[in-house]
């Protein structure tokens, strides 16, 4: 079953073979592989496409940083578009497919655009494609856009879920290579909460895919055994396939887990977990990623990191060549020709750009110091390379290192900058760290095992110590010091064609030169340009030889250049993930009135309304309209009774000795001489003098309120007079309490009402006009001994009452007041009734106090005291808030009856254009009166008052209507109030 | 963010609803002869300091405390945090 | 040198390497007619409408860190003329008009792309409310369409429409509306301006300004004292910081506006979608990735950063709408600092200090205003008086009672 470029070793269960796609073709492999091991064992090389010129692509590394092999996973919804094939963890049933290609993936047909990149170089699309100027939208940008993007979305529903999950650790250590496995143990040993995460699916990082030994033993070896000792560890938790993207504020870190990504299906359990850890400390040990060096053709299939090569083999056993080459700059690059030929792999050249004496010997191995590759050959994949002596090599696969970059990002999140070491040619943490980070092993620019070890122990046991527990660590684990002796080298200079730096946004060298000459100099600017690390990989293996280059460009040195930002996240995460539940449904919370179930039973069609659900209105067999049911629902309530839940009115419970005195500055007009058992409407205003809610207060009690509020407001006036009350009065005796929750609320209107409440309310109550009239409030019992509160007070211009009951009674008193008004034809009627008669009234609901509206737009300037200290009383007094000839809310009707009005529509004089200029006001609502028998409308409109009688344009023109309408009063019902006080 | 609350220990930030700058505690008095500008100046000219801002969070999921947080706007690191209430009533205010 | 297709042939048939830099590098001479404090995207206009428009060319741009490193280099790209109220709409209406000449008069490509902008609703209030805007879209001039449920979701055949919360009934279209290529903005105007003879000069920060009398007179930068008859400052962002400066109070706050961008994708959604009732927008690139953004975090600041809530929230919010984007993947996060005002609207205005301009206040619309800010400003710069779509840009507003409150959130800059 193995694949015919699989060795002996590493860490895959050949016992077990694993059948896997990829573009249709079936393969196997084993578990340990991923999909990119198993496409090399199978001898697959070509994988994908580049983004602009569309060249063939092979795998180039074997992690998280990979420019090149990009593959759409899995099929139909489950799709997953852009998914590393190095990261991808190899199952049975896997299905891949290239991406980025019309036609096949070997006959791409946008090839094209490699055999025009003279014309594509860098920026080309801002200097041309402005001719015609309608052609963009039509021609130019959908082409580029069809051809550039990389793998393609489903376009349906994501299915999988997705979880959230909140830990808390005195030490988080980012990464379980040698240096973040010894910090783990040292922390672990001594009693710590600890939490050791990695991004792969093995920890160990690079000791398992190196032959080092740590403490005299095989690193993988010792690797497992320090993973056992941790798991065993009660207040060690171990996250693995788990990479910590982001950090945040206060030691707070984000880490993706992916729970069920290497199985065949998530079988209905969380896909990934969002995991938001909550860290006192934490030791960055996340290595450091190879990067390669330039030179022509340094972009074909087969040509490959050689920490990458060598990792293939030590812990995947697949030789990526049989002729395999190096070209190095450093020592660690002749790890991989050492561990090739013990594997059994041939290594046909090492290539070293240093003039020096071999670094070793390779048997069987042509050796050439000071060396170069200037060319290459092979169209699918490497054939030969040809070196600046003009000496051609066959080889398949040639190993490139041109040194290590420290994996600095994590340090650099909260606006921290690398700093350029030269020792090791390389960018390590600068200042600026996350509070509480600290650095350990490559991550820190320490290349070697040892020092690894050593750094990571030596940072668990500070970090410890910072926090005040005492280390019990011990010693930490031993290695040889390997040698990692490095001389900067980034760019084959006597290339022939073109030398790559962004493999997957084709950026070449050339094109950073060029971004130098038209003055895109400074780091953001090449990468904005040039589109340099921009792609999938943030350009993780190419950014540091561009900056090189633009260095030697400016004259300036590689320090001076510096590096553009490290954002997050680390690695990509899904949309999803940052969404974990909050879908569908569930997306935001969902409130239930009381009577909730009695509604749905009666098929009430329900609207959201500041997260309540409430009932629009409850449709009747033979109903087959909206507007037949609420018609009736209003016509019920207005010839009889009717009862609609109010519940999600806000309402808040205001008690102690200066209450009164709290709510006559928290209220635009006076409420300290509210008589007990009475009720008051009252308007607020904000501290700029703004109207922003309404509503009704009773006072209970001579030291006891309770006020309602909007619902959509009920939050924030809560929020305010809880400000008001700690931050500008705290000497007066007043406390605040929500209890929305804790009150079911009814109105129950019409003429019949009083009727109706008789038979609820227990008889030792009188409700009589006389012993409670309109606005009287009281505490009452309702069927036999449920306390209630009961309110006399009309929103519908009816004589009507507001009844509460403790929220559990609350259904129970819906079906009891259904009962008992049964006589009478009572009626439940839903929000679109109840807004129909409150427009009836003329009373201003959300559509009139948005925000923007003041009590003089409102016609309620008188009600906003002068002699008082309320919110916003001053500010409301500024003079173009007081202008003559604003805007007054009034009422609009139609000047033929039959028309319908629009909320929405702009009021224009008539004859004039129209343009903003005659913009004289709009329609805030509308509906159909079926007491008046057409429609009726508010809205504001300038100088309203004086303009009673006179006819305006109702322009509607996105709607393509333009309706004559007469300006009224807004109280278009009974404008003296007899109904209510009857 | 993480929020050290008087009473009740570190509390994620998402528990609470920012308002801003802790001078809206200093509310002008009415009677002044130049209250509105005083009113004008109080809710809109506000202090935008890059680096310690004193400001207001309402703990809105949690106790219902108003509280004045010190913290450095340029790196978010918290360094006091009070009970409005405290602040306000050393402040002068009363009723 | 002049772009074309030309222009491209003949430089990629001789090696890409005749390219000439698009800007000069020049030293700060000592004495400016007018200095424009800021080379992000409204400063760079500025200084070419001074140029272009009014014939002032002794005009200097000082930029603390390269040419677009303002919020012109990070904002999710989109322009619109899709408000609401007169002190506004003409204003953004003006911009929309100027960026549809704009590649022509720069004879730069800045990709302005209008494949429209959709703003969702999901009730009945909210289709009334877009009704309501998109006449005040129609009488400015502007461009709106009320597209119902069947209509929209020929456009948007993904949306999520049966959402159980969030049932979408609708939209209101600009077609006009869209995105445009954000750098490519501040370097076109860069080009322009340089080379009508504006010094555009970087790596140049503005330390203080050199107040007389209340007359100001210069500036002192990193790069020594400018002398200038005209001073005019243009930092969104840091207006708070920069004006300080000069011991002027704004009706600003600091805040910050996370963006993000996923990987990218073979073309997925058409124009612009906002999604109002969550927090989210969304456009995808002409590279392919799904650029979309949500509410500010809320809380002052200076770093240009957010947090984990803020990111959720508006995820959250994308997968409500638009469930097939949960397979894609986010790939960068970053913060753009911004001026969120006392009522959601900026300032184009003078100052108390006489030769002191004074440009800001953009909250989450600084992009889209670019080329109608520089335009108005070079506007008020040049002829002393405002431009009569940015009247009510003043900073005196509030004190007057004359706020421009598209939200309805009154004095509360993290609501807006």
């Amino acid at each position: 079953m193995n694949g015919p470029f699989r060795l002996d070793g590493g860490l895959i269960d050949r016992a077990r073979a694993l059948a896997f796609r990829f573009d249709g073709r079936p393969l196997t492999g084993h578990p340990g592989d991923t999909l990119a091991s198993a496409l090399l064992a199978n001898g697959v090389r070509l994988v994908g496409r580049s983004f602009k010129y569309h060249r063939p692509r092979g795998i180039f590394t074997a992690g998280s940083e990979e420019p090149n092999a990009l593959v759409e996973l899995r099929s139909g919804a489950l799709r997953e578009p852009n998914t590393r094939a190095t990261v991808a963890e190899l199952f049975d049933g896997l299905e891949a497919s290239s991406q980025n290609h019309r036609g096949s993936l070997r006959r791409d047909l946008l090839a094209v655009n490699d055999l025009i990149a003279p014309f594509l170089s860098a920026g080309f699309y801002y200097k041309t494609f402005m001719w015609p100027k309608s052609f963009w939208e039509r021609v130019y940008e959908p082409a580029i856009r069809a051809s550039a993007g990389l793998g393609r979305l489903s376009g349906e529903a994501d299915p999988d879920c997705y979880d959230k999950g909140f830990l808390h650790c005195d030490l988080l250590v980012i990464g379980a290579g040698p240096a973040g496995l010894a910090a783990a143990l040292a922390a672990g040993r001594s009693g710590a909460r600890v939490i050791l995460a990695d991004e792969d699916f093995v920890m160990g990082g690079r000791l398992n895919a190196e032959t080092h030994e740590v403490n005299g033993r095989s690193g993988a070896d010792w690797c497992a055994e320090a993973v056992g000792e941790l798991a065993s560890m009660d207040r060690v938790r171990l996250l693995l396939r788990t990479t910590v993207t982001g950090a945040w504020d206060h030691g707070i870190y984000g880490a993706l887990e992916r729970r069920t990504d290497h199985l065949a299906g998530s079988g209905g359990k969380p896909r990934q977990i969002l995991w938001r850890i909550y860290s006192k400390r934490a030791v960055l040990a996340a290595g450091a990623t190879e990067r390669p060096i330039a030179f022509g053709g340094n972009d074909r299939p087969g040509i490959m990191l050689a920490g990458a090569v060598r990792a293939y083999a030590n812990r995947f056993a697949v030789g990526a060549g049989r002729h395999v080459g190096l070209f190095t700059n450093n020592d660690d690059g002749w790890r991989t020709a050492a561990d090739l030929a013990r594997k059994g792999v041939p290594v046909a050249a090492v290539i070293d750009a240093r003039d020096q004496e071999p670094v070793a010997e390779v048997p069987g191995a042509r050796i050439v110091m000071g060396g170069r590759v200037t060319a290459t050959r092979g169209r699918h994949g490497l054939r030969g390379v040809t070196l600046a002596t003009g000496e051609r090599l066959a080889l398949d696969c040639l190993a490139v290192s041109g040194g290590w970059s420290p994996n600095v990002h994590l340090t650099c999140h909260h606006g921290g900058r690398p700093v350029w070491r030269d020792g090791i040619a390389a960018f390590v943490p600068g200042d600026g760290l996350p509070g509480g980070m600290s650095v350990a092993g490559a991550a820190g620019g320490s290349f070697t095992t040892a020092a690894a070890l050593a750094e990571g122990h030596g940072a668990a046991v500070e970090a410890l110590d910072g926090l005040g527990l005492s280390a019990a660590a011990g010693e930490p684990p031993g290695a040889s010091d390997e040698s990692v002796e490095v001389s900067p080298f980034w760019h084959v200079a006597e290339s022939r064609g073109r030398a790559w730096l962004d493999l997957q946004n084709d950026v070449t060298v050339k094109d950073v030169v060029q971004a130098h000459s038209e003055g895109f100099r400074s780091v953001e600017h090449l990468k904005r340009y040039t589109t340099l690390g921009m792609a999938t990989d943030q350009g993780k293996t190419a950014n540091v030889a561009a900056l090189a280059i633009m260095a030697g460009q400016t004259g300036n040195s590689i320090a001076e250049t510096g590096t553009t930002m490290f954002r997050p996240p680390y690695t990509p995460v899904p949309v999803a993930a940052f969404a974990g539940r909050s879908r569908g449904r569930e997306f935001r919370p969902t409130r239930l009135t009381p009577s909730h179930d009695w509604a749905e039973a009666r098929g009430a069609v329900f609207v959201e309304a500041g997260l309540w659900l409430r009932a629009q209105w409850f449709p009747r067999p033979g109903e087959t309209r909206w507007r037949q049911s609420v018609d009736r629902e209003v016509q019920q309530t207005r010839g009889s009774v009717g009862i609609c839940d109010v519940t999600t009115l806000g309402k808040i419970d205001i008690q102690g000795r200066d209450a009164g005195e709290f709510l006559n500055r928290i209220y635009a007009n006076g409420f300290a001489t509210l008589a007990v058992g009475k009720v008051r409407y009252g308007l607020m205003l904000r501290e700029d003098g703004i109207a922003y809610d309404d509503g009704t207060t009773a006072r209970l009690g001579e030291n006891h309120f309770v006020m309602t509020t909007t619902t959509v407001n009920a939050v924030l006036v809560f929020r305010n007079m809880e400000f008001a009350r700690q931050c500008l009065w705290p000497g007066l005796d007043v406390h605040l309490i929500s209890v929305t929750e804790q009150w079911a609320q009814f109105a129950v209107a019409g003429p019949n009402s009083r009727a109706l409440l008789r038979k609820v309310v227990d008889p030792e109550h009188d409700i009589s006009n006389e012993a409670f009239p309109f606005m009287a409030c009281g505490e009452v019992g309702v069927c036999g001994g449920t306390p209630a509160r009961l309110f006399r007070i009309s929103f519908s211009g009816e004589l009507a009452y507001e009844i509460a009951v403790p929220a559990r009674y609350g259904e129970a008193l819906m079906e009891a007041l259904m009962a008992a008004g049964g006589e009478f034809g009572a009626v439940a009627y839903g929000t679109e009734a109840l807004g129909v008669m409150r427009i009836e009234k003329g009373h201003a609901a959300a559509n009139e106090l948005n925000g923007q509206t003041t009590a003089r737009m409102l016609g309620m300037q008188r009600m906003v005291s002068k002699k008082k200290d309320c919110i916003g009383n001053i500010l409301s007094e500024r003079p173009e808030m007081n202008r003559e000839g604003g805007l007054e809310m009034m009422g609009f009707r139609p000047v033929d009856r039959s028309e319908p009005l629009a909320a929405g529509a702009h009021f224009l004089a008539p004859g004039r254009e129209a343009v903003t200029e005659n913009d004289e006001g709009w329609m805030t609502s509308v509906a159909w009166s079926p007491e008046l028998g057409h429609s009726i409308g508010l809205g504001f409109i300038r100088n309203g008052h004086a303009r009673i009688g006179e006819t305006v344009r109702a322009w509607d023109g996105v709607r393509g209507r333009d309706v004559a309408v007469e300006i009224v009063s807004a109280h278009f019902l009974d404008p003296d109030g007899e109904r209510l006080r009857g | 963010m993480l929020i050290d609350h008087p009473l009740l220990g570190p509390r994620d930030a998402q528990e609470f609803v920012v308002l801003g700058d802790a001078g809206l505690i200093d509310r002008p008095d009415r009677q002044a002869g130049d209250a509105a500008r005083r009113f004008h100046e109080y809710l809109h000219l506000r202090n935008n300091p890059a680096g310690e801002h004193r400001e207001l969070w309402f703990h809105e999921q949690g106790d219902r405390s108003w509280l004045v947080v010190t913290r450095d706007t340029l790196t978010h690191e918290i360094l006091r945090v009070e009970l409005a209430r405290d602040v306000a009533v050393a402040r002068g205010r009363d009723r | 040198m002049r772009y074309s297709v030309l222009q491209i042939l003949r430089q990629g048939l001789t090696g890409n390497r005749g390219w000439k830099p698009v800007w000069r590098e020049p030293d700060p001479k000592p004495h400016y007619d007018i200095v424009i404090v800021g080379g992000g995207g409204h400063g760079l206009a500025t200084a070419y409408y001074l140029a272009a428009v009014h014939g002032l060319t002794d005009v200097a741009v000082l930029e603390k860190g390269w040419l677009g490193s303002g919020n012109v280099g990070r904002n999710t790209t989109i322009v619109r003329s899709n408000y609401l109220l007169p002190g506004n709409q003409p204003f953004y209406e003006l911009s929309m008009r100027l960026w549809e000449g704009l590649e022509q008069e720069l004879n730069y490509n800045a990709m302005v792309s209008q494949r429209g902008i959709i703003n969702l609703y999901h009730s009945d209030a909210q289709r009334d409310a877009a009704a309501r805007r998109g006449n005040a879209m129609i009488l400015s001039g502007a461009d709106a369409v009320l597209l119902g449920r069947d209509a929209l979701r020929e456009k948007c055949p993904f949306l999520d429409f049966d959402n159980e919360r969030f049932p979408i009934m609708g939209g209101l279209w600009q077609p006009r509306g869209g995105t445009v290529r954000h750098d490519a903005v501040a370097w076109g105007y860069a080009r322009g301006a340089d080379r009508r003879g504006v010094d555009l000069i970087q790596n140049c920060e503005v330390t203080g300004f050199d107040i007389a009398n209340g007359v100001c007179r210069g500036v002192e930068t990193s790069c020594g004292a400018i002398r200038a008859n005209r001073v005019a400052v243009c930092v969104a962002g840091s207006s708070g910081r920069v004006m300080g400066h000069a011991g002027l109070r704004l009706p600003i706050e600091s805040h910050v506006l996370q963006a993000f961008v996923t990987e990218g994708l073979k073309p997925a959604i058409p124009g612009v979608i906002t999604f109002g009732a969550g927090h989210f927008y969304v456009s995808q690139s002409d590279k392919g990735g799904l650029v979309f953004g949500g509410d500010i975090d809320g809380y002052n600041t200076y770093a240009q950063r957010g947090n984990l809530p803020t990111l959720e929230d508006v995820c959250e919010g994308g997968m409500a709408v638009m469930p097939m984007i949960g397979r894609a993947r986010v790939l960068r996060i970053w913060g753009g600092l911004v001026d969120m005002s006392m009522d959601g609207s900026p300032f184009i205005d003078r100052t108390p200090v006489e030769g002191l301009y004074f440009n800001g206040g953009w909250n989450y619309g600084g992009f889209k205003a670019t080329p109608a800010s520089g335009y108005c400003y070079a506007h008020l710069i040049a002829t002393g008086a405002p431009h009569p779509v940015a009247t009510g840009m003043r900073l005196d507003r509030f004190e007057r009672g004359a706020p421009i409150d598209e939200k309805g959130a009154g004095a509360q800059p993290n609501l807006h």
